[in-house]
């Protein structure tokens, strides 16, 4: 039911100091500020009310919430009433019901009399309400002004805007500008002319409304109504779950008939998204269900034949030999795995014990390698731990946030809600980008400073704003001299302040101005609690660990750490990046980042697995493709990744999976690297499955399954059972039975079971005898290494340089709608947002080029070429293009090069010298492309 | 990529640099990518840095293999 009993009208307030008053007779007591609505609520006498929720702030429109209050004149609105000590309160006298019924009946006399047959029958609060308020008649004719002909806006895919239903409560409205701060929606005229607008009165699909779906469920009728909800009816059950698709994680309710989902509500409950969702999340779900999924195993004994359909039983079994063979021809080395940020933390643990433990090395590696490696080893360097320092619920407390390489409205859009309610509430905005991102200029938001940097010279950039700090004694000295090494400190402080950082020196790198850069570091260090949240435009470059040890730097030379409002915060690409790493998926590391070299470590895993653990590294990604290349790796098992779509130098990762010698992939669909594989193992999607998933803020969620997994097979189960094929054996009740064992050899999860997370609802690690509740705020006391370890940051150029062959840098990104590879965000309606990749270049470099806008362009740099459409913008910079890599039609990956952090081998994306010109023809790798995709998808059914 | 490593090391003093550039490659690298290094540096040593140079030496050592005799070319500046 959409419809909320526990729905308490207005938002709690956070007071400390109580009132005492009585309503109806009953006494309660409650923080000063309560509204008499919600005091109400919570004595059980809860108020009639149509234009009230407690997700938004009052607006006392309605006039259905009257009161009396003793000693007092009029019949006030409840909701816009702030409690007082002594008031005496009555909710239900025979002049409010008088009054409400006479509300209630305007309200009904302009209102469609459809309830039987309405999508909202039983889930509308118009309905509650009449009864609550006792209508019996309306006696207004029928023949009068009404607004009952206006027309349906059924243009937004997701959701119809039936204005007939509409009772003018500017509950949409008010969601639209306080929870998700897009201003979309209005009320335009006056008087009974009023209705809802989106943007100049247009249609939803071309307003500015990013179909967050705030807006519907706010809705307290059926205006705004989700579509499922009206092909498939109300639901009848709910499932709590969290979200599948990026790092912050949110929690929803799976809304369920039979074993259909209907729709997926925000969870008012979670605690990374406090109810707020985005169209992804909300909306884009389908993919689930999509007739492209592939839900039963095949197998082919090379890629240029056909599938052959099998048995799980047959694949396993024929997955398992083949390792098996490659191991006892070439050694053990010789196979590994790949685990995903998409799968649960119990089913990524399994994958990389498979690769530990059943081939006997340590060739595990994740997705979380091409995006937040850097985070890992720059933050455990400086701080001890290998993640983010805050919980969501910090950015309330900032005052001065800094946005760093990350594009928070389009990949991570309901943590970008929470940041500009912060923003619009006066704290001050800087940005680093190349590009101009919305959240430099947005309704009622204006960055104080963006600094519009060259791709590539991120480093230089961040110690010139050190260099500022520690020139013009801004630094934190108590902070330093009680957290932080001083050997150290001294030492970062001599390398920073010498000239070589100056802003003056480094504006001819950064192309950014002096006096920005001045200006930008004086707010950081002076303008209050000042919080850095960046993305991969930090860490996917060659010097990505390097940048993230100096923003660490940063943090602590201004004492910027340890405390709400404050902190480094990484914002994670996938729902289970952090999990993923926390795992041990990592080939150098255990779960919980205890290096394999560690005999303490590796002799608790030893006992509990019953096999020796190999103590040297194993291949990371990029390694294993080079062997594979060389021929000293011949096997591998990739569950829920394309990393033929989502690596750097496409056909330098197509070659090396065309060497090996078994390629097992398990996932939703036939993706891009199944046409390079052996063995094909159906996924299950995160509606199928139990398990957790770890957010950015380090926050462990559970999911749970909502319909029976279609192929049959949940992943962990699929994973078990290769194992066992394998001669390792493995065996597991249930998920929650792995996450004991992870539990019992991963200190910082020891706390975590699924009793504990029935009991809180979700966890943030550190969880364990010392903090039994979790760690919101990491580091408040001590950094966990000890002192605080200061890095020296220089600034060391790209290899990768334009030059008269590639006079253009690309760099590349994300948008609302997709999703990465959109293996999932393709196969939804979210496709009529973006339904392909372009490029978007500055009007300077088209007209050079003669481009014009919506042109095809071949886009062609070292490692290949591609043609995809123009998007003639300012928004990037003269000689910066910019594309992003749902697609896989278009491949930008072909074009970006191997070029790698030092530290982590995390690609550098974001920095490839390219050259753009008008062409009318795909490229040839896209010919060929689609050649083998028309190969991939030959499947034999078997004969009956 | 052992030239990049040793470059962000390149900042500490010689020696610290020299050890934090093998240290970094132990505790990352597989086993068959270090040899492939110690091979290189024993065939030629060709396009390594010194700090690299040293630092390959350096892991050999610490790895118990024999250390790779010096390359007789002078280097270039190609990474490995």
């Amino acid at each position: 039911m959409r419809t909320n009993p526990r729905d308490q009208g207005t938002p709690a307030r956070s007071e400390s100091t109580t009132v005492m008053l009585e309503i109806d007779g009953i006494p309660i007591s409650v923080p000063a500020g309560t509204s008499v609505m919600r005091a109400a609520a919570i004595a059980g006498t809860p108020i009639p009310k149509l234009c009230a929720t407690d997700s938004l702030e009052a607006f006392g429109s309605c006039r259905l919430c009257l009161i009396e209050i003793a000693g007092r004149r009029g019949t006030p609105a409840s909701c816009t009433t702030p409690v007082e000590t002594g008031m005496q309160v009555r909710t239900r006298t025979q002049r409010l019901q008088r009054l409400r019924r006479a509300v209630m009946e305007l309200y009904i006399s302009d209102h469609p009399l459809d309830c039987l047959t309405c999508a909202a029958n039983g889930d509308c609060e118009l309905q509650d309400m009449a009864g609550a308020v006792g209508l019996r008649e309306v006696r207004y004719a029928s023949s009068g002004a009404s607004h009952l002909d206006l027309s349906t806006d059924a243009s937004n895919p997701y959701f119809s805007f039936d204005p007939s239903k509409c009772i003018v409560c500017s509950r949409c409205v008010r969601a639209c500008e306080e929870q998700q701060g897009t201003f979309a929606l209005t009320i335009q005229g006056r008087g009974f002319a009023s209705t809802v607008a989106a943007s100049a009165n247009e249609r939803f699909i071309d307003s500015e409304c990013v179909s967050c779906g705030a807006c519907v469920q706010a809705c307290p009728t059926a205006t705004l109504m989700e579509k499922s909800v009206i092909s498939m009816g109300q639901p009848a059950r709910e499932v709590k779950t969290t979200c599948a698709y990026c790092g912050v994680g949110c929690g929803f309710v799976a809304e369920i008939q039979g074993d259909q989902v209907v729709r997926m509500r925000p969870d008012r409950d979670g605690k990374a998204n406090h109810g707020h969702s985005c169209v992804k999340g909300r909306f884009a779900w389908g993919y689930a269900t999509h007739r492209d999924r592939v839900l039963e195993p095949m197998i082919r004994d090379s890629i240029s034949e056909p599938w052959r359909k099998v048995s799980w039983d047959a694949a396993i079994a024929h997955a398992a030999s083949e390792f098996r063979r490659i191991i006892t021809e070439h050694g053990r080395g010789a196979v590994g795995g790949i685990t995903s940020s998409r799968c649960t933390n119990e089913e990524t643990f399994l994958m990389q014990k498979l690769v530990r433990a059943a081939f006997g090395n340590n060739n595990t590696d994740t997705c979380a390698r091409v995006c937040h490696s850097p985070t890992g080893y720059g933050l455990k360097t400086a701080f001890g731990t290998s993640a983010g320092t805050q919980d969501f619920d910090s950015v309330a407390a900032a005052d001065v946030i800094m946005v760093v390489g990350a594009n928070p409205t389009d990949a991570h859009p309901v943590f970008a809600s929470r940041l500009r309610r912060r923003l619009r509430e006066g704290a001050r905005l800087i940005v680093l980008d190349p590009r101009r991102i919305d959240l430099v200029r947005s309704p009622h938001i204006e960055a104080a400073h963006h600094l519009r940097l060259r791709p590539g010279t991120n480093v230089a950039l961040m110690n010139a704003l050190a260099h500022v700090v520690a020139t013009e004694e801004l630094i934190d000295v108590d902070f330093v001299r009680e957290r932080c090494d001083q050997t150290e400190f001294q030492r970062w402080l001599a390398f920073v302040g010498h000239a070589d950082n100056a802003p003056e020196t480094t504006a001819a790198i950064t192309g950014v101005p002096a006096s920005a850069v001045r200006a930008a570091a004086r707010l950081y260090a002076s303008g209050g609690r000042a919080a850095i949240y960046y993305g991969l435009g930090v860490t996917e470059h060659s010097q990505g660990t390097t940048m993230v040890m100096a923003m660490a730097n940063l943090a602590m030379a201004t004492g910027n750490l340890g405390r709400p409002g404050v902190g480094i915060n990484p914002l994670r690409g996938q729902n289970n990046v952090q999990g993923a790493c926390d795992m041990g998926s990592f080939p150098h590391e255990l779960s919980g980042y205890r290096h394999v070299s560690d005999s303490t470590a590796r002799a608790a895993f030893a006992e509990a697995w019953g096999v020796e653990l190999e103590p040297e590294p194993g291949l990371r990604i990029p390694n294993m493709l080079d062997a594979a290349l060389e021929g000293s790796f011949r096997g591998i098992y990739i569950q829920g990744e394309d990393i033929a779509q989502s690596d750097p130098n496409t056909q330098h990762v197509t070659a090396a999976l065309a060497a090996m010698e078994c390629v097992v992939v398990q996932d939703l669909f036939l993706n891009e690297t199944a046409s390079y594989a052996h063995v094909f193992l159906p996924g299950a999607s995160f509606l199928e499955k139990d398990g957790t998933f770890t957010n950015a803020e380090r926050r462990i969620s559970r999911v749970r399954r909502a319909i029976p997994p279609l192929a049959g097979m949940a992943d962990w189960e699929v994973t078990v059972a290769l194992s066992n094929a394998l001669g390792h054996s493995m065996h597991y009740a249930h998920p929650s039975e792995i996450m004991d064992e992870i539990a019992r050899l991963t200190p910082s999860y020891r706390g975590v079971s699924y009793a504990a997370l029935e009991e809180h609802g979700s966890l943030q690690w550190p969880c364990d005898e010392a903090a039994p509740s979790g760690t919101p705020v990491m580091h408040a006391d001590g950094f966990v290494r000890g002192k605080g370890r200061f890095m020296i940051t220089r600034y060391v150029p790209t290899e990768e340089r334009t030059g008269p062959r590639f006079p253009l840098l690309l760099t590349t990104g994300r948008i609302l709608s997709q999703y990465n590879v959109g293996a999932q965000s393709r196969r939804t309606d979210n496709v009529v947002w973006h339904e392909e990749d372009v490029l978007e270049i500055h009007p300077h470099d088209a007209e050079n080029r003669g481009i014009r806008d919506g042109a095809m362009v071949s886009l062609a740099s070292r490692s290949g070429e591609t043609a995809l459409r123009a998007h003639i913008t300012d928004r990037v910079q003269p000689g910066v293009v910019y594309t992003t890599f749902h697609h896989p039609e278009t491949g930008a990956n072909v074009v970006t090069t191997e070029h790698s952090d030092w530290a982590t081998n995390c690609p550098e994306y974001k920095v490839t010298a390219v050259e753009v010109r008008p062409t009318n023809r795909w490229s040839r790798w896209q010919v060929e492309s689609e050649s083998r995709r028309r190969q991939r998808d030959q499947i034999i059914e078997p004969s009956t | 990529m052992a030239n990049q490593i040793a470059a962000f090391f390149a900042a500490y003093p010689h020696e610290e640099a020299v050890a934090c550039t093998a240290d970094h490659m132990r505790q990352f690298w597989d086993p068959r990518m270090r040899q492939a290094l110690l091979d290189h540096v024993g065939v030629h040593g060709r396009g390594l840095v010194p700090i690299a140079l040293e630092a390959a030496r350096r892991m050999a050592a610490m790895d118990g293999a024999s250390p790779p005799p010096t390359p007789k070319t002078p280097h270039s500046t190609r990474s490995r």
